[in-house]
């Protein structure tokens, strides 16, 4: 009696793992299909979107270029469109820069936050700055990428090098709503504190990062380089 | 001849009960069992993504999409999914089709799938859907399920789309971005917050119960004659 109830068991046991197994692959197969058709269309459109919020932070630029780091220590001019790791020198209608335009990323309150700020070398500020991609709270979080207020932020924010050149002089800062005393502070959103920490966390990553190397190879996006 | 008239008739009124059946299955999502004005599900998008007829259009369109491919494999697959796992699979087959849906509004444009943000990754967790797999395509065959995957499925996208074109009209002025209210109109702003989605949804609850119940009192009436 015990042999039958264990090999009962072992049936049932044994069709679950099978429903559960083959539907899976079931599943990750049709995933799978999709991306590989959709994946290239995607990719056009996030490139449009790209351009357009480049031109969007930088309103004075005609022409932009895309730039890596390379291992020989120097910006190159990036040839192909899927490059990681890449920052976007606008120039103006003289072929004068204007600009960077710099793709920064990093955890929010649920998922990546991807975001794109732009520079201006000659005020050493962000003066611009637009969230390409986030999946934070409806109606919480999610007003990092429209509220008025917490973008106005973004419209001089003081981002200079110390004397060295080799860091930010002042760290940046996110406060309490209203609470921006400093040119270098970040007004948080009230009930969206996370998404918005979120935000300045990864703008002071990403400028502590790339503006030293910026200044120190500034050269390198003369026009034509 | 009697007996050969007799024998078509005898053949014909199962046909006509089954086309009648499936008619009923489609129709019932449409009006007596809509999923938005009369089994009160989905509100979370309901609310949140209707301040706009395009907003609520793709939205209804995406879960149409998913309630049905969802039904489709639940029904197909219903003899080889055992009791044990069934709602773990069904949770797995609809998160499948959500990943595909979202893959396809980002390749269709990238505007929108911002614009629904993460309630498109929420269309997992809608209950129509798992209801849907549960109550009915887990027990019916296959066609019976498509037409009851595209019934509840248009029913809910109307009653959505009803909803976004009474907030964008009074609240934005326009139809589908086109502008169809005359310059001076004052614009119902409160119609695009949350709140107004409450009212909006609330007053046609009432006109829908309205109508159902003179619908009733009518067939009740006739009854009695």
């Amino acid at each position: 009696m015990n042999t039958q109830a264990r090999t009962g068991n072992r049936v049932v046991y044994l069709k679950m793992y099978r429903s559960l197994v083959g539907v899976g692959t079931l599943c990750g197969i049709i995933i799978v299909l999709v991306y590989q058709f959709t994946a290239p269309i995607i990719r056009e459109n996030k490139d449009i979107a790209l351009e357009h919020s480049i031109f969007k932070i930088l309103p004075n630029a005609a022409t932009k270029k895309s730039y890596y780091f390379s291992d020989t220590g120097n910006f190159m001019i990036s040839e192909s469109t899927g490059q990681t790791d890449v920052i976007y020198a606008a120039y103006d209608d003289r072929q004068q820069l204007v600009g960077f335009a710099i793709p920064a990323q990093g955890m929010g309150y649920q998922d990546t936050i991807e975001l794109l700020y732009a520079y201006e070398p000659i005020t050493q500020t962000i003066i611009g700055m637009v969230v390409l991609q986030s999946r934070e709270t409806p109606g919480l979080g999610s007003r990092i990428e429209d509220d008025p207020a917490f973008f106005r932020n973004f419209e001089a924010l003081d981002v200079s090098l110390n004397a060295n050149q080799t860091e930010l002089k002042n760290r940046l800062e996110t406060v309490k709503p209203r609470k921006k005393a400093e040119l270098w502070q970040i007004d948080s959103i009230t009930g969206a504190t996370i998404s918005s920490n979120a935000v300045g966390n990864i703008l002071q990553q990403s400028t502590s990062h790339w503006l030293p190397t910026i200044k120190q190879h500034y050269e390198d996006f003369e026009f034509g380089h | 001849m009697r007996t050969s008239n007799l024998a078509t008739k005898v053949i014909n009124i199962p046909v006509v009960k089954a086309e009648s059946q499936s008619t009923n299955e489609f129709i019932k999502g449409l009006w007596q069992q809509n999923p938005i004005f009369v089994q009160v599900l989905g509100m979370c998008p309901t609310l949140a993504v209707t301040n706009s007829a395009v907003n609520a259009f793709v939205m209804g369109v995406a879960t149409l999409f998913v309630l049905l491919m969802s039904n489709i494999m639940v029904s197909s697959l219903r003899t080889f999914i055992p009791r044990q796992v069934r709602i773990a699979t069904y949770v797995l087959i609809i998160a499948t089709f959500v990943t595909v849906v979202d893959y396809l509004i980002q390749a269709f444009s990238l505007e929108v799938h911002k614009a629904l943000g993460a309630f498109i990754s929420l269309i997992v967790v809608n209950c129509l859907i798992l209801g849907r797999a549960e109550a009915f395509a887990s027990r019916n065959t296959v066609n019976k399920s498509i037409q009851d995957a595209l019934g509840m499925g248009l029913g809910f996208t109307l009653a959505l789309l009803s909803l976004g074109i009474i907030r964008e009209v009074l609240g934005q002025g326009s139809l589908f971005t086109i502008q169809v209210m005359p310059d001076n109109f004052e614009h119902w702003i409160i119609l695009l917050l949350p709140g107004g989605g409450f009212f909006t949804l609330g007053l046609l609850l009432i006109v829908f119960n309205w109508i159902q119940q003179r619908q009733n009192r009518r067939i009740a009436g006739k009854d009695h004659e």
